[in-house]
């Protein structure tokens, strides 16, 4: 067992972001807290409001942009921000919980906005004994 | 990148002969410096797309280029639709007709050095940037398909813009081919609140002073003198493209082997231009097209309400208006014959040389105003479309200055507010919601413009008109 972690890594123009968990839900979790980091420093995030979100795809690779890209266009479309994540997969099919409050400018300082999640450097796998999620996103 | 992988063919001119399944060799327009800083991700990008199907002539890389999605960002690539050549999600990139257009105001330096902090102030104030704004026009479900279909020429309808400017836009502000009925309700969604917004990370408005002049007939076309003050605005189609551009790269990944389509690398995901998907691409893009220019339009529209609030009698005449990131239909001569072809240009500015028939009269003989933005720091360049470049790569030239390092990296060599007080020493007055943003855009993180600029005009693709240096920059 590890203990859930998140980090970023190099891409020239942009940015990768990478969870790590027990489970492929724990990993998404965290690849999405590394998501927010981008945007944001997560201390400053409250946990005001919660939404739900679902996506589904059979390919865990494409499950992941389609569950960052859903995270977008929900920062994009309620302008809001997130900074806890509770991830459920089952048989191709992600039902999420996220927690967060609305962007203000002046508290949060967001430094970006995210264009979309890609398919550069994407990969879900399980290495020794646990479970990485990454993917490079356009910011 | 390895330069000994390329075959020189002049000093700015370097090809990769093709290997395996590449069917067009890979070209490199830059000079030793330039290429010894790209990174090799560029190499393997630039023989990825000269693998697609019905490539012509051969996959093109700017100066500027540096490792994207799929294509590399200053990437050229054209696709005959009579020879199963495809349209690319990944090579248009997320933010559709991202695009720079430069405005004459007819001040002097002084005039704006007497006011520059005011100013700044007025600017920052009419221009949303930054994430969580919002745009004061909202859309209505009628409005958004109205807008996408018309693009600047829309915007001018809705008083949200000046008639005069549509000369002075690509596709003459409206692109055809629009079909707002291929773009997703979620990407209508999200531009609903968006249109006149600046968006974040590279956009940004800034005022500039002309510090150099290269060519004095060409620079007299376009309306340039020594000391001129002019504003430049950097964006594209906002939510909307990004969405777009989300949603048909899945699908293009999802569907390419019913497309018998193999592809070296899924961001290069594409279709073919005779298929429904690569046909409701098209009417989609060229939709978010509209969108770029309207909302370029919209934020010059308010750039010219905050102007006259500081200078009451001004007029703001566009210069021209380019867009980067784009897939169009163009007329191209390759081997003496002349063919309609798709040219994909992903990071790269169109550059149609002099007489071309797209251009308006005022520029018909000197060729197209090429806009390349610079940082913060340094300084922004016009230049001219060369007649060679028509030859080059279908009439295209570098876009920008092109990042050099990552924005993690950035962050930790630098921050906003040492940045912004170092370009304040320069003379260079910064307004921006995010300190962290500044850090992250630091012009340190960027490569050599000036590099970047002549790298394009030794090798033909265009000439140098005039240099501007920044005063006043309202970054996103």
């Amino acid at each position: 067992m590890i203990t859930p972690y998140w980090e970023h890594f190099e891409h020239e123009a942009d940015i990768g972001v990478r969870g790590y968990g027990n489970t492929p839900a724990q990993a998404f979790e965290q690849a999405a807290l590394a998501m927010m980091a981008i945007i944001v420093d997560l201390s400053l995030i409250q946990n005001r409001e919660v939404i739900e979100l679902h996506c589904s795809d059979n390919d865990p690779d494409v499950l992941l942009t389609d569950w960052l890209n859903s995270l977008v266009y929900q920062i994009a479309t309620r302008k809001m921000l997130f900074a806890q994540f509770d991830v459920r997969i089952k048989n191709g099919r992600l039902s999420a919980r996220a927690w967060g409050e609305a962007i203000e400018i002046e508290r949060h300082q967001p430094a970006v906005e995210i264009k979309g999640a890609t398919f550069t450097e994407l990969a879900v796998k399980q290495t020794d004994d646990h479970w990485l999620a990454q993917c490079v996103v356009d910011v | 990148m390895d330069i000994n992988k390329l075959h020189p063919v002049s000093e700015f001119e370097w090809h990769i002969e093709p290997t395996g399944d590449m069917h067009v060799p890979g070209v490199i327009f830059a000079g030793k410096d330039l290429i010894a800083e790209m990174d090799d991700k560029v190499y393997e990008q630039v023989c990825n797309v000269a693998r697609l199907p019905g490539i012509i002539d051969a996959s093109y890389a700017m100066p500027d280029a540096h490792w994207g999605y799929g294509f590399p960002i200053g990437g050229v690539a054209a696709f005959d639709p009579d020879e199963g050549g495809i349209v690319s999600a990944g090579g248009v990139g997320f933010d559709i007709s991202c695009g720079v257009r430069t405005l004459h105001t007819g001040l002097t330096p002084e005039q704006v050095l007497h006011q520059q902090q005011h100013l700044a102030d007025v600017l920052y104030e009419h221009i949303p940037a930054g994430l969580g704004s919002t745009g004061i026009y909202r859309l209505n479900k009628k409005q958004m398909d109205q807008m996408l279909l018309g693009g600047a020429k829309w915007a001018v309808e809705q008083r949200l813009g000046d008639y005069k400017d549509l000369h002075h836009i690509e596709e003459q502000g409206c692109m055809q081919g629009a079909r707002p009925e291929y773009i997703s309700d979620h990407a209508k969604e999200r531009q609903k609140h968006e249109m006149g917004t600046l968006g974040s990370g590279n956009h940004y408005l800034e005022v500039q002073k002309v510090v150099e002049i290269y060519d004095a007939d060409i620079a007299a076309a376009f309306g340039i003198k020594l000391n001129d003050i002019k504003i430049s605005i950097h964006c594209g189609s906002r939510g909307l493209g990004h969405q777009i551009g989300t949603e048909f790269l899945k699908q293009m990944v999802t569907r390419a082997a019913d497309y018998g389509i193999r592809l070296p690398d899924r961001e290069l995901a594409c279709a073919p231009l005779d298929s429904d998907l690569g046909r409701r691409y098209l009417g989609a893009m060229r939709g978010a097209i509209n969108c770029a220019l309207a909302n370029r339009e919209i934020i010059t529209h308010l750039t010219r309400q905050a102007m006259s609030k500081v200078f009451p009698a001004i007029e703001l005449d566009l210069l021209y208006d380019v867009s980067h990131n784009t897939c169009k239909l163009e007329p191209h001569t390759i081997k003496g014959v002349t063919k309609n072809i798709f040219v994909h240009r992903k990071g790269a500015t169109r550059a149609f040389g002099p007489g071309h028939p797209a251009l308006p009269d005022t520029y018909k003989h000197c060729g197209q105003p090429v806009l390349i933005g610079g940082t913060m720091g340094t300084a922004s360049y016009i230049l001219a479309g060369a007649s060679k470049s028509m030859q080059m790569a279908f009439g295209s030239a570098c876009h920008g200055a092109g990042r050099s390092m990552s924005r993690r990296r950035a962050t930790k060599l630098w921050q906003g507010k040492q940045v912004t007080q170092e370009l304040a020493d320069k003379g260079i007055v910064i307004r921006s919601p995010s300190m962290r943003g500044v850090a992250e855009e630091a012009p340190g993180a960027y490569k050599n413009v000036s590099k970047v600029v002549n790298a394009a005009e030794q090798a033909g693709l265009a000439k140098r008109v005039a240099k501007l240096k920044p005063m006043i920059c309202i970054k996103g």
